[in-house]
């Protein structure tokens, strides 16, 4: 049991619990399961002066998406740590360079503004959104897929070395 | 439950509590370690996935999606409030070009980074410390999105 614990966890474990994250959140938040607003949150924290109206609104009044985030980064130090017998490896080796960290970075923009600029992310789209049975939640997923497919077998095949 | 119009990017008249936000960290932690153990935030298995070289990533959000919906069903059919006494709502997503193309960027950024937004922090807080890359410029991608909304096609 321990065992099955600290390996990896199968999907038919994690999609489930994952699935709970609707109800979870709604019953004892009040809220709809989403994170991506998050980063809008975080870069109104680290622009508290900005012009940017976007921005320019008072995070604290409706901040649970940002104590969410905090706590999925504790989760994913206990999952790691505590749940593993050892910390695994999430990003390829070849991340760890300069061209690699940059790369990285162009990639971290375009999730931070795809997702604000489509209003959602997996959480929100993906699982909330097609949970709630939302036609533009099943087109943001098939849109997500497509940039994925895009970057996976035509952009990186170009750029990555080994193909 | 009661479906109501999209809150404006622009002004949220959503607020949450003290004792929602603690609930929402606790739910979080949960929500890391599911993500962790289910390797969903592993660059290696986005790569099998967009490769259709496994069925795990398609196995987890399948499911969840199922999960949820029946969820979503039973709240509804049990009348349930929060815990607040509030009705539940479901917030109507939006359709705009911004669905569109915003999602087809977040997909490449997806398949570079590994991690949607929650399993970036979720891989910050495993001790990928390069992940820290991804999650500031994520944050960037957000404040760039503020920058050029006004001219972004709707």
């Amino acid at each position: 049991m321990i065992d099955a614990i600290m390996q990896p966890w199968p999907w038919w474990i994690v999609g489930p619990l994952l699935g709970l994250m609707v109800p979870l959140l709604l019953v004892f938040a009040g809220k709809n399961f989403g994170i991506s607003g998050s980063f809008r949150d975080f870069a109104a924290i680290c622009a508290p002066r900005t012009k940017i109206s976007y921005l320019n609104y008072d995070w604290r009044k409706n901040a649970w998406k940002v104590f969410l985030a905090i706590g999925v980064v504790i989760g994913g130090f206990a999952g790691n740590y505590i749940f593993s017998y050892e910390p695994a490896t999430f990003l390829p080796p070849i991340y760890f360079s300069i061209p690699g960290v940059i790369f990285l970075a162009l990639g971290g923009l375009m999730v931070g503004f795809g997702t604000r600029y489509a209003g959602g992310c997996t959480s929100g789209h993906s699982i909330m959104g097609m949970a709630s049975l939302q036609v533009p939640s099943m087109i943001a997923t098939a849109c997500f897929f497509i940039g994925g497919l895009i970057m996976t077998w035509v952009i990186m095949p170009l750029i990555l070395p080994g193909g | 439950m009661q479906e109501t119009i999209t809150t404006t990017p622009q002004v949220t008249e959503e607020t949450s509590s003290t004792a929602v936000n603690i609930r929402a960290l606790i739910i979080g932690v949960f929500f890391g370690i599911v993500l962790v153990k289910g390797e969903v935030v592993s660059w290696y298995q986005i790569q099998a996935m967009f490769r259709f070289e496994s069925f795990h990533m398609y196995g987890i959000i399948g499911s969840a999606v199922v999960v949820g919906a029946i969820s979503l069903f039973i709240l509804k059919r049990l009348n349930m409030h929060s815990i607040d006494g509030d009705d539940l709502v479901i917030k109507k997503k939006k359709l705009d070009k911004g669905t569109i193309i915003g999602g087809i960027i977040f997909g490449l950024g997806w398949a570079i980074t590994g991690a949607c937004p929650a399993p970036i922090y979720a891989q910050v807080g495993s001790g990928t410390w390069l992940a820290i890359v991804t999650l500031l410029s994520a944050w960037g991608g957000a404040y760039l999105y503020g920058a050029l909304r006004p001219k972004l096609p709707v």
